[in-house]
Parts: structure tokens; sequence; C-alpha cells
């Protein structure tokens, strides 16, 4: 993709660009080592480790490169005047896509020190929990008096700091639940917990026969491992996707005193001369008060066309600028952009959005209340019974302990973990904790063009009906332009071997087109009424020699790789699929017949793509919405579900719930696969769970339940879970 | 059982040992990229260092 039409302004209401602007420049006056790191979808062996780091050595500048496979991403430290953009393109000179990572937002995330802080607290709940158990089996295989209650203090001794290091998470959870009145998973876990050793002490105290300091440390063990699992799956894909970088950091050139001047657009007012040179992307709403140029609108509009700019059209913050510098007179800034305006649509889909209840969420629900009334209910029981008050609670504490949700709280991530691994390697981030349940249910595709189903660049379609020296021509004259559809006919053009034909006076007219002197005689390539052709009909650049009827060169949007096979793996899946774009009936109409869909929606407004999708909504359809445009962010937003690519905007990319990583398409109708397979395996653990707890639940109440009993229950549950999640398919 | 005057508190040093072990291993990043360090075997290139911090 060129660098002239990439996505980069940022579109978040909520990010203030100040901030980062400011410490760039600070940044650039330190002249020492940067810290680059690059996002590589497309590597996955040891070749491609070793050809990446090899490559990015070579250039120049480069200190050291260390790939990391398991994030797919590069981190390269390199002399202050390397670029990003230099090491992308040697990486693409071998075959490797790669997109470019915020560093400042990387280093907070360089050691994941959640993660790490995570497994640190489960490495010492397990070796605790090991020290204990050797402690537990030699009680349970006949130790007595002295030296039974010996382990006992001595399994406390281990038992106590480990638990209140290692369960911190847990406590914390389950403290800020309570302080808003509310249950959740964590409660009766640190119910059990604590219940366990306090009962446990006393019982050791007492010298008496059952301890559970084994089982409060497995306890501990397995729902730690759950909780570090959902947190690879969940946070370190989350952080990854928003650290895809604004592709372009948002600076402005102002006329000051008639020189432009560089100063973040943070800093623009209304009324501010702004030099918009060709490439680069408006940061204000204003008017053009001087030169002629086109204008890509797409990442607003959907348009696929270039249109034409001159003095006195008003032009939107976020259009990207293709052929002449003009200056602009800024009428509105900031919050009042028209870029802004756009993303307010996204607060007031994001408001209409139901909330949906992960199938965690609502067998903890169930689950929950279920256990503390139980064990409640047995404590009572009990002290009305015997009337002793220790069987009672030591009962209540074996019921809290048997119910404990291990398997449950391993039943989604160990699924989730296994699935987004998968999809992972194909190139997918999972952003969204329940993206994965939302994503098995859909029943709707709705694709946008430009951008999604397109890769935003043209393609020349009609070169086999060109003589060979209107082609040689129309070469020499796109290579005196970076319009979109010169490269394109220049690439295609070079690709057929052709040779550019001599021209002299070679110019560009910003807005037209280019012309030139071949043998004496004036030649034109661009707009078809510039020329003097006929009416445009589709995507034309059109060759003018002398006097001669103009000919034209026709273009189609180039689809992005995999784009047929995913909607045509979504089709044969049972899904509809449905194409929607701002982009004109005729483009629209197309790609709708190239790719087979049957429905489509072309011209549409942001507002009206999210209007479809909540009425859909609304019918009770589940929708997957594909689109990167800031055009597509309210229908992101108002979709049961939504992904958008990596080259997508970013307010596009914090919209959607799984993010593409590569240029490649097919894995949308994957994941649907994979999703619905992880939801079956999810449904089969819960299953698994409850069917446990039928069986230990009787015994606990019943007060035949020994430590060795939880101890066998517990482990065994939470090992079939884990087993069971990893027969995922997909 | 005298014996256990030896063996519990070997068992724990034992124990500590593993988990100092292991602290020291989390500590120098060998768990940032189990999957590249995986495939690095099968590489011709001795490269034997961790990812610096």
């Amino acid at each position: 993709m060129g660098s002239a039409i990439t996505p980069g302004v940022s579109a978040c209401p909520a990010c203030d660009a100040a901030p980062a602007a400011k410490a760039l420049v600070e940044n650039s006056g330190k002249l020492e080592d940067s810290k680059l790191a690059l996002s590589l979808p497309t590597i996955h062996c040891a070749g491609c480790i070793s050809a990446v780091e090899r490559r990015l050595a070579q250039v120049p500048g480069v200190r050291e490169a260390r790939v990391n496979l398991t994030l797919k991403r590069a981190t390269i430290e390199a002399e202050p005047e390397v670029t990003a953009a230099s090491l992308m393109e040697a990486l693409e000179e071998i075959g490797y896509e790669a997109h470019e990572l915020d560093a400042g937002t990387l280093s907070a995330t360089q050691t994941d020190r959640a993660g790490r802080e995570l497994l640190m607290r489960l490495a010492v709940a397990g070796f605790a929990s090991m020290n204990v158990m050797l402690l537990s089996v030699s009680v349970w295989a006949g130790a007595a008096d002295a030296t039974r209650d010996l382990f006992h203090w001595i399994s406390a001794a281990i038992a106590l700091p480990t638990i209140a290091f290692s369960g911190q998470p847990f406590f914390r959870s389950a403290w800020s639940a309570l302080k808003v009145k509310r249950l959740n998973m964590d409660v009766p876990i640190v119910l059990a917990i604590v219940l366990a050793v306090v009962t446990s002490l006393w019982e050791t105290s007492l010298s008496g026969k059952h301890a559970y300091f084994d089982a409060a440390l497995a306890l501990t063990f397995f729902l730690l491992a759950g909780r570090y699992l959902d947190h690879r799956t969940r946070a370190i894909a989350r952080s990854a996707a928003e650290e895809l970088a604004a592709l372009e950091v948002p600076r402005a050139w102002r006329i000051e005193e008639g020189e432009p001047r560089e100063v973040p657009a943070a800093e623009l007012r209304i009324g501010d001369v702004i030099l918009v040179r060709p490439g680069g992307r408006m940061p204000v709403d204003g008017e053009i008060i001087q030169g002629r140029s086109e204008l890509d609108r797409s990442l607003l509009t959907g348009e696929s066309l270039p249109v034409f700019a001159q003095e006195g059209q008003g032009v939107s913050a976020g259009e990207v600028n293709l052929t002449g510098p003009v200056q602009i007179r800024a009428t509105a800034v900031g919050e009042d952009t028209s870029l802004h305006r756009m993303a307010d649509l996204v607060a007031i889909a994001e408001s209409g959005r139901s909330r949906y209840t992960s199938l965690a969420d609502a067998a903890a629900k169930l689950y929950a209340p279920g256990v503390h009334i139980l064990s409640a209910l047995s404590f009572l029981g009990w002290l009305l019974y015997s009337g002793d008050m220790r069987t009672a609670l030591n009962i209540a504490a074996a019921v809290l302990i048997i119910t404990c949700p291990c398997a449950l709280g391993l039943a989604v991530p160990a699924v989730t973990t296994a699935a987004s691994g998968k999809l992972f390697r194909k190139g997918m981030l999972i952003k969204h904790a329940t993206a994965l349940e939302r994503l098995a249910e859909v029943d709707t595709v709705v694709f946008d063009k430009t951008g999604t189903l397109t890769a935003g660049t043209p393609e020349l379609v009609n070169l086999d009906a060109m003589s060979r020296e209107d082609a040689a021509l129309a070469l020499a004259l796109a290579e005196g332009s970076a319009h979109p559809l010169s490269r394109a006919i220049a690439q295609a053009v070079r690709a057929a071997g052709i040779t550019p034909a001599s021209v002299d006076d070679l110019h560009e007219v910003p807005g037209f087109g280019t012309e030139a002197r071949h043998e004496g005689v004036q030649v034109q390539l661009g707009r078809a009424a510039w020329v003097g052709a006929g009416a445009d009909e589709g995507t034309s650049a059109w060759l003018k020699r002398g006097d001669a009827m103009p000919v034209a060169f026709r273009f189609a949007d180039r689809l992005r790789d995999g784009a047929e096979e995913a909607v045509l793996a979504l089709k044969d899946a049972g899904k509809e699929v449905i194409l929607m774009s701002g982009d004109s009936a005729s483009a629209v109409r197309d790609m709708a017949e190239r790719l087979g869909i049957g429905e489509y929606l072309a011209e549409a407004l942001p507002g009206d793509k999210a209007a479809r999708i909540t009425r859909m909504r609304d019918d009770g359809r589940k929708v997957l919405m594909v689109g990167d445009g800031l055009n597509d962010t309210a229908a992101l937003t108002a979709a049961h579900v939504s992904i958008s690519p990596a080259s997508a905007l970013d307010a596009a990319r914090v919209a959607s719930d799984i993010v593409l990583l590569g240029g490649d398409l097919s894995p949308i109708a994957d994941a649907a696969e994979t999703a619905a397979s992880a939801v079956k395996r999810i449904k089969e653990n819960f299953r698994i769970a409850t069917v446990y707890n039928i069986i230990a639940v009787p015994l606990a109440v019943a007060g035949l339940a020994t430590p060795l009993i939880a101890a066998l229950a517990m482990s065994s549950s939470s090992i079939t879970v884990s087993l069971n999640a990893l027969r995922l398919k997909g | 059982m005298n014996i256990l005057t030896y063996l519990i508190p070997i068992s724990l040093l034992l124990g500590g040992a593993g988990l100092a072990f292991f602290i020291y291993t989390l500590k120098t990043n060998q768990y940032d990229d189990p999957e590249g360090d995986a495939r690095r075997i099968l590489s011709d290139e001795y490269d034997d260092k961790p990812k610096k911090d």
C-alpha cells in the first residue's frame, strides 16, 4: 500500500493528540538510540525469524534486531535517523508484511508486568501446594497424633503466607465487587479460601483430623492458572491492537509570515492558513484558498475515486491531498471538525449497543448466590441437628470448597486461550473478551467495500486493448505523477515489459493530469473533461495525443487477498453476506457481482450504515460488520461483533472487537468456524463442571467429604476441563 | 520418626530452590517468547542470548 493513502489521523475523541505530538518533538531533540517496534503478522517459523533478523541487521544504522514469534513482532535498536518506514520497506522486499507499532505505548507493555506478576503468584501457589500436598498425603496415609499435628502446623506455616500473597487478585476483585454491593465469581472463591484456612487453623489448634490447607492452595493455584490464561489471551491482544501506531503523527504546516512552519495539529486555530502537501492529510476542516489538487476521501465516505478540488472548495479533516500542494484556511478545528462529529456517531451507536452477557457471567450469576445459599443452609442445618458449631462450620467450609469454581474458572479461559492462539497464528487479534462467543452466533456478515474488500488501490483492466505505443506513452506520462491511477498505470505497463516513450517538458497539472510533448505533439493523460473526452463511466484516465481521439484506460478496484475465499466460505457456512459502501452505485454493483454478493447498498452515509445494522439487529439478526473507514465506525459499534483490518483508521480499530493483522481476509471465515467450535467446548466444560458438582455436593452436605475427596474431585475436574479445551478444532 | 527432622526441612529446601530458580528464569525474560525460543533451536545460527529488557 502506498504511504500516501494510508490512514493515520487519530479520530478517537478521548485521545488527546497534543501530548503525543509534544513527546515526539521532545524525543527528536535527543540524539540517542531509538527503539522501534514492528508488527509482523505473517512470520511463523524458524526460517522467518532468521530471515527477518538478518535483513533488519543489514539496514544501515540498525544495532540490534530481535524477533518475538509469540507476539509476532520485532524490536529494533537503531541510530536515531533510522525510520520505521525504511525498515518496513526492507522487510517488504523479502516478502514480509510489517506494520509500525507505537513505541510510546509499547514501553508500558514491553515486559508485560501484570502477566509476570500473575505468573509469580501462580508459581508461588504451585510450589506451596506441592509441598503441602506432600504433607497431606502422609496425613491421609495414616499419620496420627503428634505427627499429624506437626504436619498440619507446617502446612499452615506454608499456606498462610502463600495465600496472603497469591490470593491477592481474588481479594481485590471480590472487595471491589462487594464495595458496590454486587456479587461476582470471586466472592465465593474468597469466602471458600478464607473459610477453609480459618476452619483448618481451628481444627489444627484442637488437634482435629481434617485440615483443608492443601485444598485452599490447590484452589488458588488452579484459579490463578485460569486467570493467567485469561490474561495472556485478552490483555496481550488488546494492548497489541492498541499499539498499532497511528501511521501519521498529527502535525501540520502552518503558514506564518509567508513561511510554512511545522506545528502540532492541536495548536491550529480557526483562520490559520495551512499548507497541505501532496500525500498529506487535511488536519482541519477548511476552505482551499490556493492551489488545485485531487482529494482521496475514501476513509471518510468510502468513495474510491479521487475528487477534484480547487480554490473556494471546502475540505474536511481526514481527506488526503493527492496531486498538488494546496493552502487551506481553517474553518473548524479540533472537536468541531467533521472527523470528530463522525466519532460522535460512534458514541451514539455505543449507547445503543445491547450489553452482551458472556457465558461466564451468566454462569456466575446462577452460581454465586446458589453456592452461598447452599453452604449457609448446610451450616444452619448441621448447627440445628448437632448443636455443634465446629462440625457445622467444617461442613459449610467443605461445601464451599467442593463447589468452588475451579473447573468453572478454567472452563472459559482454557478454551478461549486455545481458540485465540489458533486465530492469532492465522493473523487475527481477539481484542474483546466476549468476541468469540458473539462471533459464534453470527448469521449475517456485512462488508464495507473500499479499503476492506478492496485493497484501496486501483488496478488497470484494459491494457490488452491498448496499442503498444499508447501504453508506452501513457507510462511516460504516468511516471510524472504520484496519483493512484498514474501509479496503477505505471505498475501495470512496466509489468507488461513495455518501456516508456521519450517525452519532453513533462509536468503535472494538479487536479487534472500530466502533460508533455512527444515528437513535437502535445500529449495529455488525465481526467475525461480535461482532455476533451466524453463523460466518465467508472474509473478511468484518458490519454490524448495531439488532435486524435482520446483513449480510455479503465480501472477496477483491486480485491484484497482472500476476499473471494472469505465471501465464498461465509456463504457456504449459510451466512448471509451484504455489501455496504459509500461508493457510487456502479462501483458497488460491479463489486457485488464480482464476488457473488446478492444484497448491496450503495452511496450509504455513515449514519445509513449504522441505521441499517441497527434495524437488522432489532429484527433479531446477529450481524458481523467488517470495515475499515471512519464512515464504518458507527456501523462497527452497532454490529453484534466487528472486525477491522490492521490498515484501518484508529477509530475503526478501536471500535472493532477483532483486528486482522495481515492483509489477507480469508481468516474471517476460519474465525467464525473456530468461534462456533470454541463455544461448543465452553458449554461442554460447563456441563462437566455441573456433573461433578452434582456428584460431590451431596457428599459434602451430608458431611461425608474428606480433604482427600475434595482434592481428588477438584484436580480431576480441572484437568478434564483443560483437556476438553484442547480438543478445539479449527 | 526422627528421620522427619531431616526430611521435612530437606523437602522444603528443595521446593524453595525450585521456586527460586523459577523466579530467576522469570526475571531474566525467559517466558517472553516461548514459541520463538522453541523454533530458534532449529536455526543454524548460534544465538543464545535472551531478549534484552
